[in-house]
């Protein structure tokens, strides 16, 4: 099914940071526009996924060319809803960003950064063409690199170039890997990457090819291949921190699950287990880190990493069950995320410290924000009946059921310590003497504003986990067979 | 010719990897651009190096060069001629405020 719909979630971030770009100093019309933007995004995205739970998935092939020979848009349910989350997420972090980012950084173009790197996003996610994929990559890396170094502080020109350096070399993996593949198989449209794999089979060569990507994307997202994300993910303000946090290792990740679930989905035993492998490593390691560390900016980068790694334990299971939990724990931890880093950020910003031993008692001052922090904490470690109870409980069901009991149990060892590591942050902020008896700087409807809608819409995916199930089975459907997604690109018969 | 083109690509990829591992920046970036170098001949070399007459209709040849790995690499050179540029900024900027351009410096976080 063609459909028009498909191009807003990407061309209306660019046209808006375009107008912005013009408008240079009316910062007044830059948060205007900007939050406009990402309401029509959302708005973009909710109608395109009615259109496609009644239509099927849709297609758009960009300047008429059809399929292979152009390149192609595909909109399938799974993508759609993290362009969905996507737009909600960097609505409320805009609304915090309003009242702390500070002037300096709202003046040298922060809201089309940020427009721009949601346009490569959205593109990411609704490609359906592998070079296209990388060029939209690209487009959000460098807005990323801008936005991590915008501000210019000591700490962020060191982090930002390492963050660029490693971004740098995983994109020319991310070519070469494109080669080797349009080398082999002599096409980039990813439907018909599938179609001429399965007739050839998958063999070593392929497979090399599929590692090529698993290291690529494994760089984006943090899965093993971590060594800058802590780092990287401390150094800028909060309200970017938090963007960083819930979408771009998600892209990643959403990486990973296209290209192995619609191309490379023939050698699960090789390419599958070893995802499962980096998983628990990752989720072992992240633990340690999170554990180990008295600071919350550490302890939450580190949290950032065992949701990557239980996400990706859920995919590496490739069974229905372990899909769906990848699904709902995907919404749920782009969510839960930014949440988590934007209570990290206020704390900081309150107490003018990260370091726990410095502080205590601040229930007394903020009641609210501590209790907000708590269900966090609950949400994060999977307890029923918040969002990540649910996919935790069916990522765990396909680890089992696929043979994977060590993986199945790392995960859930690793939500004890991830409510281990946010107790630790909980109990030494928020309880305790009182050290001042009054605040010295409050909390503005500004800063609390996103973070109680966050706080809402943790409790609400998890009290309506069953209102969104039919959407995520759609996604799963889509993600076990690949031949949904084949036929709805494919122009004619003939591949 | 590929296997020459091969040759050529992996010394891109050598000269690119060690100067990635050396300490100054400026290097680092020389060796990230460099290896951008590589991976467009090798995107260049994947698509098959002159096999017939350019794609055009109406030409009298029956084999036609493959014109998508030329439209990749115009795409990824501008692409690297960004990120490069960029890149070369930051680094700049970061020798005037850090005072160094020793990678081995800028290790490290303030809080350990």
């Amino acid at each position: 099914m063609m459909s028009n719909l498909i191009i807003l979630p990407i061309i209306i971030p660019i046209i808006a940071g375009l107008l912005m770009v013009i408008a240079r100093n009316m910062i007044a019309f830059h948060r205007f526009l900007s939050l406009l933007a990402m309401a029509a995004v959302g708005a973009a995205a909710v109608l395109l996924l009615r259109v496609i739970k009644i239509a099927g998935i849709q297609t758009l092939y960009l300047g008429g060319w059809e399929a292979p020979f152009g390149i192609t848009l595909a909109a399938d349910m799974f993508a759609v809803i993290l362009v969905l989350v996507a737009a909600i997420v960097t609505f409320c972090c805009l609304i915090y960003a309003f009242s702390t980012i500070g002037s300096a950084r709202e003046h040298h173009y922060f809201y089309p950064l940020l427009a721009f790197m949601l346009a490569g996003v959205n593109g990411a996610f609704l490609t359906g063409d592998i070079f296209n994929l990388f060029v939209c990559f690209e487009v959000l890396l460098v807005a990323s690199y801008v936005l991590i170094s915008l501000g210019g502080t000591r700490i962020q020109l060191r982090e930002s170039i390492k963050y660029v350096l490693i971004n740098m070399v995983s994109s020319s993996f991310f070519l070469i890997a494109i080669a080797y593949l349009y080398g082999m198989t002599g096409t980039l449209n990813m439907a018909h990457l599938s179609v001429r794999i399965a007739e050839v089979g998958q063999g070593g060569l392929l497979t090399a090819v599929a590692f090529l990507f698993l290291i690529v994307f494994s760089l984006k997202a943090g899965l093993l291949l971590f060594f800058w994300l802590p780092g990287s993910y401390s150094a800028p303000p909060t309200a970017i921190a938090a963007i960083f946090a819930a979408l771009l290792t998600k892209v990643g990740v959403y990486g990973i699950i296209r290209v192995f679930s619609l191309i490379f989905y023939h050698e699960p035993q090789t390419t599958h287990l070893f995802i499962g492998i980096l998983a628990a490593v990752t989720m072992v390691l992240g633990a340690m880190g999170a554990v180990a560390y008295g600071d919350i900016k550490r302890i939450i980068t580190y949290n950032v990493l065992i949701g990557i790694g239980f996400i990706l334990a859920g995919f590496a299971s490739f069974t229905p069950a372990g899909m769906t939990g990848t699904v709902y724990y995907l919404i749920h931890d782009m969510i839960a995320k930014a949440l988590l880093f934007l209570l990290g950020g206020t704390i900081i910003y309150l107490t003018g410290t990260g370091k726990l031993k410095d502080m205590s008692g601040l229930i007394r001052l903020y009641p609210l924000l501590g209790w907000m922090f708590f269900i966090a904490a609950l949400t994060l470690s999977g307890i029923p009946p918040l969002s990540g109870f649910i996919g935790k409980i069916f990522i765990t069901e396909g680890t089992f059921h696929s043979g994977y009991y060590w993986l199945g149990g790392i995960g859930l060892l690793s939500g004890l310590m991830v409510l281990y590591s946010l107790l630790k942050i909980f109990m030494n902020v928020f309880w305790g003497y009182t050290s001042t008896d009054e605040a010295e700087k409050g909390t503005t409807p500004g800063i609390m504003l996103p973070i109680g809608v966050f706080t809402v819409l943790t409790i609400a995916l998890g009290l309506g986990a069953e209102l969104i199930h039919e959407y995520v089975d759609l996604a799963v459907m889509g993600l076990m067979d690949p031949s949904l997604y084949i036929d709805a690109v494919r122009a004619d018969s003939l591949w | 010719m590929e296997t020459s083109m091969s040759i050529v690509i992996g010394i891109l990829f050598t000269i690119g990897t060690y100067l990635i591992l050396s300490r100054t920046l400026l290097r680092i970036i020389l060796g990230a651009s460099i290896i951008g170098h590589g991976v467009n001949l090798l995107l260049l070399t994947m698509g098959g190096l002159k096999k017939g007459g350019p794609p055009l209709l109406g030409l009298n040849t029956l084999v036609f060069t493959d014109p998508l790995p030329q439209a990749l690499i115009l795409t990824a050179i501008v692409i690297n001629f960004a990120t490069t540029a960029l890149f070369l900024v930051l680094c700049y900027r970061a020798y005037k405020v850090l005072g160094t351009d020793d990678i081995e410096q800028l290790r490290g976080f303030d809080d350990v």
